[in-house]
């Protein structure tokens, strides 16, 4: 579902130049459940970033699907953030003014789906996550591990084929961050592919894939049994 | 991204925050509301002043000697060897000019007219019979000038409502005998209250037998000849056949000048019309800096909200989905500011007339259009450059601010 080919991200401080991803391949099939670990800094978030389609490779090839997502444009990334693609941030990232039910439709505004219909969609999600009788509360009304489980069914609004999550259980205690791992889990038992960036090896031993990067390399990539 | 969604989310992202965006609006609502009432009280006196001209009787043609080239406007006084309009003049072109109905002589001077021991200085105009009709002034009581008297100078006067009124009271003056400028005059008819127009009081006036006005202010010409057409399509024509019988009459000269009312009431209109625009360019420069407001306020916002631009671009909203959300906050605060703004400005307009009793307005629907027009405009203008500010951003750096 997805390859990567040679991919190398540099950036440009000033006069110099830092590289964070050095020829980095990967293939990922429909229905992995992968974890990526690393010390900060080795450069996981920025291949987090490439993947998610928010960042483009400065070289190399990334296959989305078939498609060469580094000759895209911006509005072209947008659309496949939007409907391929599923966030999950260490800090949920919701919108405070809206309530749990808002946040879930903010994707289908951008997909063009009429305000009538978003509710149909949104509401069912948040009752899969368990937040039912949650719906019209502000992200400030609810706890770290509610508001990450909007932020799940945020992210699976718009039917996406990858699921990103970024330290998903990072901010939370550790009961909250097992009901999400439990929920992550079972999403992809139902054939949802996962990727997450984890420090945890708790977390990564639930995964079904394990892949080490260091110094913006993958120094090392296996199936966990 | 739908307009009426992101409408929806401009709407919310406002009233999120009232108190900023309410003095926000304030801007444009002060700079709209000034432009409303200016533009109002320029459209006013212009209105009211085409009125009164028009009131003074319509069709009018004023012949003054002197030639000047401007047309309209006021004329200096005739210099070099000018022949004078004289009282022959008037009735040659009331036999044969037969376009105009009328051709009214016209003696002006002041004077002091005295009753007993009470006098006034007043205006006194030496005219004929005509004149009550071309400049529909009428009689209360008594008689208007005949044209017996003006062929008899006869010693009669009719006086204005006012000096009726400050020399006689409540007695009747018809009859009696009154002193103008010392000589003798019998009271044979009294004015019709008229008020005052353009500053001058009409009820503050005398009116004798124009032939009687020459010998008062010892002259042979006449101030001016009033000639009024029965339709107004012949005014043209009509000032083609007065030239042409006063030039001959004139030795050949054009030595004097022929006024319509009409090119009185166009220079009027475009001195007051640039009066109305210069009002409404100042007010103006006060919505400017409403829309500045804007603008700052917009770049505030950007600022605290990036970290929602960058979720919602991860989330798939395109760079010009992020664009029209903050243009449209700018013009919805713009816009809304413009309605209240017009709203309180309309209201003060229509509402000043009737304590300033001097300061006529009119609210015309132009300068509303123009005003939500304009206020929607520096919306835009002001809201484009923050908004790009937003659309453009990095949605990882975005994400990442705290």
């Amino acid at each position: 579902m997805i390859e990567l080919v040679n991919i190398t991200k540099t950036y440009r401080m000033g006069s110099m130049d830092i590289t964070v991803l050095t020829d980095i391949s990967l293939n990922v099939q429909r229905g992995e459940f992968i974890a990526v670990m690393g010390p900060s800094g080795s450069g996981k978030s920025t291949l987090m970033n490439i993947l998610g389609c928010l960042d483009r490779p400065t070289s190399g090839v990334y296959y989305f699907e078939t498609r060469e997502i580094s000759t895209l444009t911006d509005d072209e990334l947008a659309s496949v953030r939007n409907t391929k693609i599923g966030f999950v941030f260490q800090t949920f990232n919701l919108l405070p003014r809206f309530s749990a039910l808002k946040n879930v439709e903010v994707p289908l505004i951008y997909s063009g789906v009429p305000a009538r219909r978003r509710q149909e969609r949104a509401a069912p999600l948040l009752e899969k996550v368990g937040l039912k009788t949650r719906m019209q509360h502000k992200p400030t009304e609810l706890s770290g591990g509610q508001q990450q489980r909007v932020a799940i069914a945020r992210a699976l609004v718009n039917n996406p084929s990858l699921l990103l999550a970024d330290e998903p259980t990072g901010n939370l205690d550790s009961s909250s961050g097992e009901e999400i791992l439990k929920i992550l889990s079972e999403l992809n038992h139902q054939g949802v592919t996962i990727i997450l960036v984890t420090h945890d090896p708790e977390v990564a031993a639930q995964c079904n894939r394990i892949i080490n990067v260091k110094d913006g390399r993958i120094i090392n990539d296996q199936v966990n049994a | 991204m739908n307009f009426l969604e992101t409408f929806r989310v401009a709407f919310e992202a406002i009233l999120s925050n009232k108190v900023r965006s309410g003095l926000t609006m304030l801007g444009v609502i002060i700079g709209v509301m000034a432009v409303i009432l200016l533009v109002s009280i320029g459209e006013g006196a212009r209105t009211y002043i085409t009125k009164e001209l028009t009131g003074l009787g319509t069709n009018l043609l004023i012949i003054t000697s002197g030639k000047t080239t401007t047309s309209g406007g006021f004329h200096p006084p005739a210099a070099g060897t000018v022949r004078k309009l004289t009282y022959d003049d008037s009735l040659a072109l009331r036999r044969r000019a037969w376009l105009i109905s009328d051709a009214v002589p016209i003696v002006f001077g002041t004077g002091k007219i005295k009753y007993e021991n009470r006098g006034r200085d007043t205006s006194i105009i030496g005219t004929t019979n005509e004149f009550s009709r071309v400049r529909n002034l009428f009689v209360d009581s008594g008689a208007f000038i005949s044209q017996g008297d003006v062929d008899s100078k006869a010693k009669v006067v009719v006086l204005g409502r006012r000096v009726k009124d400050e020399l006689f009271g409540e007695e009747s003056p018809l009859g009696k005998i009154v002193r103008v400028a010392d000589a003798r005059y019998r009271v044979v008819g009294v004015m019709r209250k008229k008020g005052t127009s353009l500053g001058w009081d009409i009820d503050d006036v005398v009116f004798i037998p124009v032939t009687s006005g020459q010998e008062l202010f010892d002259t042979d010409g006449l101030f001016e000849i009033l000639a009024s057409t029965p339709r107004a399509e012949d005014v043209d024509r009509a000032i083609v056949q007065i030239k042409d019988l006063l030039i001959r009459r004139h030795a050949h000269k054009e030595d004097f000048t022929i006024q319509t009312q009409g090119a009185i009431l166009e220079t009027m209109g475009s001195i007051l019309g640039i009066l109305t625009a210069v009002l409404g360019g100042i007010a103006g420069i006060s919505l400017l800096v409403g829309g500045i407001g804007i603008m700052n306020i917009m770049l505030v916002s950007v600022r605290e909200r990036t970290r929602e631009i960058g979720i919602r671009k991860a989330l798939g909203a395109r760079n010009k989905d992020i664009m029209a959300q903050f243009i449209v906050e700018a013009i919805t605060l713009s816009g809304v500011g413009g309605v209240i703004g017009i709203f309180i400005g309309v209201s003060i307009a229509l509402v000043i007339p009737l304590f300033v009793t001097v300061l006529p307005t009119t609210v015309s629907a132009w300068s509303i259009v123009m005003a939500f027009t304009f206020s929607v405009a520096v919306g835009v203008f002001f809201g484009v450059y923050p908004a790009r500010k937003a659309a453009l951003q990095d949605p990882i750096q975005a994400l990442r601010y705290e």
